[in-house]
């Protein structure tokens, strides 16, 4: 590799420059040692990178500028104008770098992208420009993106729980591990799309989605699970069925509404700030919502005559039924609940996304088998604290790993509690084996 | 219409490469599901890690197609013992979440730009094929007869895929009825019983899910060879599509697999040659093309759900040879 080129040219305007002593102090940092100030280099070739930096109008000096390639290797540091040029040899293809430590505070490379490919086809010089933007990363401490985090994470978690209630109610009543779900949160999502876009009110659109996300709940039991329980199925055909029939609801979804993504009204509002953490009104409306109606499903499990008996069928059918339960009437009840509570938290996870999409729903599915799991099956309590942690997990760990690879890291945390504690946090110790 | 044309595009399907692959993938399965009870829903993640491992190997690190075909068949096994070691003692419908769980993780690990410069994020990866071509034997032309009839270098990528699925189905013919086999089909009617004779059972369970998950990886490979390796081709719709030919074909069967795969993608290709077809005639006035490739799936799904109700022992399966663990 050869040697790094930095011409040492002194310009007229370098020597104006040198004799200001007030100029020369303000753009002293800027100077390598024993180097001169240096906008231009490689001047002796034909071809040439160029470009001018600045920020919101202002140039911006002593920004080093690198560019490589095809063997040939210079740096440039911009010049009071901003300005900078780097001769090339050949008309080849340069990586041009901006090194953004030497920017000052505050002024960050938008999306990250320092980088540039540039290439020469017909003409001899190519400009170069980087877009600069304010640099949030700097400005946040580690603390309060943690808390921004955190605050979103619960969100999350919130609309997670409401999902995996159902999810859980229906294992621990029936047996089902139920992959259907998915197409139940989606059709939740779907349903206040097409209400809405009927010209009803969000709110109004909101309720007759859950209703209508109850109403299937109610059909499907009632026209493929009871009839599958009567013929007396197994618990691994039927969560095949199930698996068959989120297959074809879901690209009956696709039939209907296609493969692009809406918005529901009201997403997108601007964020409101308290302190850190900077929320929208819409995800406190979510939170307030997930809230309520999870203080309500705890206390139908535990204070209503009918709750009671839903736990006695989940925690026991057959003890349950001995003891005068109308078991059947316990499940159509499960499912009608949990279809429910599904299409709420489908309607939340459209403004969490946000956006409406055939297979939203899916994209969640296993995000809720992992709260279900961790909670311990089978238990509704176990459900929400499984799903908090699940997304309190997903939210915060995008501060260490990348954000494509949060679902990720939250399904490894579900392989790992199940390595040590299978029955999950709140699931009672018996033999799973 | 051209009926020609939609039964000889159909009629490609049956031995195409793909076909191949899903037939294998399904082998795999029928190891896992049909023979020893597990529920694996994670055999996209196997096919993910033989294509990727297949392809990196070659694409980054220069390795002949045995040693790529190695560094795959390594992975799976490596990836069967993560998955095996948590998950084997517990009850069926953990090691389904497990898996599926698992599988996810592999392609999102695939997906991510984090590893970009090796993976190629969510465009994949391509360009690995010239080193299975400069394998082949057969000298330059065309072969094969009608709807048949391929240049040298498919032909050649059939006669491979078809002659390691028909290996497979032999291997696992014969090993369903050798004292190992029995003692895994023991497992899957009751393990308590294999337990109580003094067999391993859990070391039984994780040579099967080491073995199933070997084939879903060569399938992986044969699956990556006619095309480029993307990410999206992995999802978990693709274990469902698997389950569906196995269900279709019986899950303890060996023939099974192999005849279901055929009938599945014949019958898919017969069915969306037809419905676009239709669609542009303007038989289904109230369809759009797109509509009519998606109504596939859906059809895909009804059956699932019929054939698991109506026939749980597939086509060639026994009824008395229980179709499913319990």
């Amino acid at each position: 590799m050869k040697p790094i080129q930095l011409a040492r040219r002194f310009t007229p305007r370098m020597i104006i420059v040198l004799l200001g002593v007030l100029f020369a102090a303000l753009t002293l940092s800027t100077f390598s040692a024993g180097s001169a100030h240096a906008d231009e280099v490689g001047t002796e070739y034909e071809f040439a990178l160029s470009g001018n930096v600045k920020y919101s109008g202002d140039p911006l000096e002593g920004v080093r500028i690198t560019a490589e390639g095809g063997g040939y290797e210079a740096e440039v540091e911009t010049d009071a104008e901003g300005k900078w040029k780097i001769g090339v040899p050949e008309k080849d293809t340069y990586k041009v770098t901006l090194d953004e430590d030497t920017l000052p505070e505050g002024v960050a490379v938008e999306d990250g992208a320092n980088e540039f490919q540039a290439e020469f086809d017909l003409i001899d010089s190519v400009s170069v420009n980087f877009f600069l933007g304010e640099d949030t990363r700097e400005t946040t401490s580690f603390f309060n993106q943690f808390l921004d985090r955190l605050v979103n994470g619960l969100n999350f978690g919130l609309l997670l729980a409401l999902a995996a209630i159902g999810v859980s109610l229906i294992f621990g009543t029936t047996g089902l591990s139920n992959f259907a779900h998915a197409e139940l949160i989606t059709f939740g999502a779907l349903m206040t799309l097409v209400f809405s876009g009927f010209g009803l009110p969000v709110w109004l659109a909101i309720i007759i989605a859950v209703v209508l996300s109850g109403a299937l709940g109610f059909t499907l039991d009632a026209a493929l699970w009871k009839p599958l329980r009567r013929k007396g199925v197994a618990v691994i055909p039927l969560m095949i069925v199930s698996i068959g029939l989120s297959l074809a609801l879901r690209y009956l979804y696709q039939f209907f509404f296609g493969g692009g993504t809406s918005q529901l009204p009201g997403t997108g509002q601007a964020d409101l700030k308290f302190g850190p953490i900077s929320i929208s009104p819409i995800d406190i409306g979510s939170m307030a919502i997930s809230i309520v109606v999870l203080l309500g499903v705890a206390y139908f499990l535990l204070r209503t005559r009918i709750g009671k008996a839903t736990r006695a069928v989940s925690d026991n059918p057959s003890l349950a039924s001995a003891s005068g339960i109308d078991v059947d009437n316990v499940i159509r009840i499960v499912w009608v609940l949990g279809a429910a509570l599904a299409g709420l938290s489908g309607v939340l996870w459209a403004y969490f996304r946000p956006g409406v999409s055939w297979d939203m729903g899916f994209q969640m599915l296993l995000l809720v088998f992992a709260a279900v799991t961790l909670g311990g099956l089978g238990t509704a309590f176990g459900a929400l604290v499984g799903s908090l942690i699940v997304g309190i997990f997903v939210e915060v760990s995008t501060l260490w790993i990348p954000s494509d690879m949060k679902f990720a890291g939250a399904l490894v945390v579900l392989i790992l509690v199940l390595l040590f504690r299978p029955q999950g946090i709140l699931g009672r110790k018996e033999r799973i084996g | 219409m051209d009926w020609g044309a939609i039964f000889s595009n159909a009629a490609v399907e049956l031995i195409s490469p793909t076909t191949a692959a899903y037939a294998l993938a399904a082998l795999g399965l029928a190891v896992h599901f049909g023979y020893t009870g597990l529920l694996n829903f994670g055999q996209a993640g196997f096919m993910a890690l033989g294509a990727y491992g297949y392809a990196i190997s070659i694409l980054t690190f220069g390795f002949p197609v045995w040693g790529a075909f190695l560094v795959g068949v390594g992975a799976s096994v490596i990836f069967a013992l993560i998955l095996g070691i948590p998950t084997l003692r517990l009850r069926a419908d953990y090691l389904a979440i497990v898996t599926i769980a698992a599988a996810e993780i592999v392609r999102l690990l695939f997906t991510t730009n984090s590893f970009a410069s090796v993976t190629g994020s969510a465009n994949g990866l391509s360009g690995y094929k010239n080193e299975f071509a400069a394998l082949n034997p057969l000298a330059a032309g065309s072969y094969g007869f009608g709807p048949f009839e391929n240049n040298a270098y498919d032909t050649w990528l059939r006669i491979v895929a078809w002659s390691i699925v028909i290996l497979a189905a032999l291997f696992v013919w014969q090993i369903m009825r050798s004292p190992w086999g029995r003692v895994i089909k023991g497992i899957r009617e009751d393990e308590d019983a294999v337990r109580a004779l003094g067999k391993n059972v859990y070391a039984y369970k994780m040579q099967s899910l080491v073995l199933g998950g070997v084939f879903g990886t060569i399938a992986g490979m044969i699956f990556a060879l006619p095309r480029a390796v993307v990410p999206s081709n992995y999802q978990t719709t693709l274990t469902f599509f698997i389950y569906a030919i196995l269900l279709l074909g019986g899950a303890a069967t060996v023939l099974g697999p192999i005849v279901g795969s055929m009938i599945f993608w014949v019958l898919l290709s017969f069915f969306s040659g037809f419905v676009s077809r239709a669609v542009e005639a303007g038989w289904f006035p109230f369809m759009t093309g797109v509509q009519g490739s998606q109504l596939r799936f859906i059809l895909v799904g009804v059956a699932i759900m019929l054939i698991v109700i109506f026939r749980p022992q597939g086509i060639f399966g026994n009824k008395k040879e229980l179709a499913f663990v319990r």
